[in-house]
């Protein structure tokens, strides 16, 4: 075990002045900002908005992730996990608020095993308790497991392969615990979203605006993080972990605001992603959703603001475009994007005029 | 107290198949500081060594024992060359050798697929390995998780003895002590890398042969074992396969106990809360190098 410390990929230091993937994160933002709200919902169908809503999610984990692995270096294949526990959050609400005051959810009454509501469903019936623990609830478990895990030095694969682990054993629970979870079928068939009637078109358009308000939300926290001392100390934790020890500060605690920061965005994501796609179930959660959310980081750039947006966009919409007409193909390309893009291209499509310029890292 | 026994003789043959995969899978940790993700898909292609050989060979005692060597081999083959094409540029790198294996992996279970079939296949197990040991009328053992068991303690035992006794053994702790000492002592550290690939994805390639015996081959059999191979390495330490041997049989034992008393879902999550409080007291795992490093 000598050679552990990873090698640090070509990231753009933290100077304000710095160019990103457009023309600086200023003009990115505010051009993405245009596309998002101007361009896109003139020029789509109802049909390609609502995909794009779907995307937009994604790449609100995206944002999480390359803020805890491209900056922090914290290789988390576990954001499913806060994606997940975001989007049931959500889900419960919904489907209580269908069911009305003092019912119960349509499925339980369909698998016929329960009596009464069990008791860890009843307070997401109120939204004031369930908007904010989308958000809290995957925080609060990153917080346990990060404080447990960083405090006693538990890193790089270590780290990976637990955070790995915890998304295997939640996607097991919850197909497990069919009569309160909904098993393998998850919750879906929502009518209703916060009173507003979920098959409405205008009201599916609706929902994309939040979508992509928020994704540009959580662009300016990371954006704020990124430029502060905050962020300069995540970097610098990153590239010599014991260094950032001697000078005084306490890494598990750098490394513990990446992580809880980027299971909020994540359970923020699932949280929309529920009224926008209509379904959250374990097959979006486990090993494999959680580790494809990292590949749209890494095509698009994972040390830059705007590179995991535009990279877990645009993997999404190819594996909607391919996926269904050759799925075979789909699942070699993206075998091969890990393989190339990973290996060959650590830095991603924002550093692909670099790499030219200067070959060998 | 039957019961007991009985549920301890499962968690034991969990724990031998457990230590078969993440035997090879620490071998290579501990060699390069890397997690394989392909290792999962090595153990496929062991098992369907033994399918092809089925449609070749009729006899299934015979072609079990003929597929253990040929497993190791082809396993083996594929491990060298994905350490010599991919891992070998990536030393300095152990996250993403780790993304970059998953597209591997990905990419082998997707060509398993269109060679054999997306429908999982079955293969016959040899008749000597069907029946059962009666212990007493309560308390049966089942051949095939006996004779798993056997290949488990036999593959500990023969690595142990390459790992002590041979001069292949002596270079590779030497690397893993101290790579850059091992290199300039004259220890071709590439080849030996090379070696214990070959070793390690080999493993599980023998892993596959005895799988075969538990349940059906598929593309993504792999992936349903891979996890707890994992905790078992981070669980047990680099450096020392004793750490692994424990750690094995300790999960195993442990998941069969809390499956016996709650449900399977619920043992996972438990079998997880027990591995991060584990690592609380040992965070390096069980048994670890003492090195000066501080990485």
């Amino acid at each position: 075990m000598t050679s552990t410390v990873e090698r640090p990929v070509s990231a753009p230091p933290v100077a304000p002045r710095r160019r990103f993937v457009l023309r600086g994160p200023g003009v990115g933002l505010a051009v993405g900002a245009v596309v998002l709200f101007a361009v896109a919902p003139v020029a789509l169908s109802d049909f390609r908005l609502s995909l794009l809503a779907k995307y937009l999610c994604i790449a609100m984990v995206a944002v999480g992730i390359g803020l805890a692995w491209g900056r922090g270096g914290l290789l988390t294949l576990g954001q499913g996990v806060f994606f997940g526990l975001g989007g049931y959050a959500m889900a419960m609400h919904m489907k209580l608020a269908d069911a009305g005051p003092g019912q119960m959810p349509d499925f339980m009454l369909l698998y016929g095993q329960l009596d009464a509501l069990p008791w860890w469903w009843a307070p997401f019936r109120s939204p004031y308790f369930a908007l904010p623990a989308t958000v809290l609830l995957p925080m609060l478990v990153a917080f346990l497991l990060g404080s447990l895990v960083f405090r006693r030095r538990v890193r790089g694969a270590y780290f990976a392969i637990l955070s790995q682990a915890l998304a295997a054993a939640l996607a097991i629970f919850l197909i497990g615990q069919q009569g309160t979870t909904g098993g393998t079928n998850g919750l879906t068939d929502f009518q209703g979203f916060f009173g507003y009637d979920l098959d409405d078109p205008v009201n599916q358009r609706m929902v994309y605006f939040i979508v992509a308000a928020s994704l540009l939300a959580l662009l300016l926290i990371a954006r704020q993080l990124i430029r502060s001392r905050y962020g300069e100390l995540l970097v610098a934790v990153r590239d010599s972990e014991e260094r950032v020890r001697f000078l005084g500060y306490n890494p598990a605690n750098v490394k513990l605001v990446a992580y809880v920061v980027a299971a909020g965005m994540a359970g923020l994501a699932g949280a929309l992603f529920v009224p926008a796609v209509g379904i959250i179930n374990p097959a979006l959660i486990g090993i494999v959703p959680s580790i494809e959310f990292v590949i749209g980081v890494a095509v698009g750039g994972r040390a830059t603001l705007l590179g995991p947006v535009i990279g877990a966009v645009a993997v999404a919409w190819a594996r909607t475009t391919l996926s269904e007409e050759f799925p075979a193909a789909w699942t070699y390309l993206q075998g091969l994007l890990f393989v190339l893009v990973v290996a060959f291209l650590p830095g991603g499509l924002a550093s692909a005029r670099v790499l030219l310029r200067r070959r060998s890292p | 107290m039957t019961v007991i026994v009985s549920q301890l003789f499962t968690g034991v043959s969990i724990g031998a198949v457990l230590l078969l995969i993440a035997l090879g899978l620490s071998l290579t940790f501990g060699q390069m500081g890397v997690i394989n993700m392909a290792h999962g898909e090595f153990i496929m292609a062991g098992a369907y060594t033994v399918y092809v050989l089925q449609k070749v060979i009729t006899g299934a005692g015979w072609s079990l024992l003929i597929a253990l060597p040929i497993a190791f081999a082809v396993a083996g083959a594929m491990g060298v060359l994905l350490e010599f094409l991919l891992i070998r540029r990536l030393y300095a790198r152990p996250l993403d050798t780790l993304l970059v294996t998953w597209g591997v992996s990905l990419i082998l279970q997707q060509a398993a697929r269109d060679i054999f079939g997306a429908p999982n296949v079955q293969t016959k197990a040899p008749d000597a390995l069907t029946g059962n040991v009666r212990i007493t009328d309560d308390l049966v053992l089942s051949n095939n998780r006996l004779f798993i068991l056997g290949l488990a303690g036999l593959a500990v035992v023969a690595l142990t003895l390459v790992l002590r006794f041979t001069s292949l053994g002596r270079r590779i702790r030497a690397v893993v002590q101290n790579r850059d000492l091992a290199a300039v002592s004259g220890i071709p550290t590439g080849r030996v890398d090379r070696l214990t690939f070959f070793i390690g994805s080999g493993l599980a390639g023998v892993a596959g042969v005895a799988l075969t015996l538990l349940g059906p081959i598929g593309p993504t059999m792999g992936t349903n074992v891979i996890i707890d191979a994992f905790l078992v390495v981070v669980a047990g330490g680099i450096g020392h396969l004793k750490g692994s041997v424990i750690v094995a049989f300790a999960l195993g034992t442990l998941q069969s106990l809390i499956e016996y008393s709650t449900t399977v879902s619920v043992a996972k999550v438990l079998v997880f809360v027990a591995i991060v409080a584990f690592l609380q007291w040992r965070p390096q795992g069980l048994f670890t190098l003492r090195t000066r490093s501080m990485a």
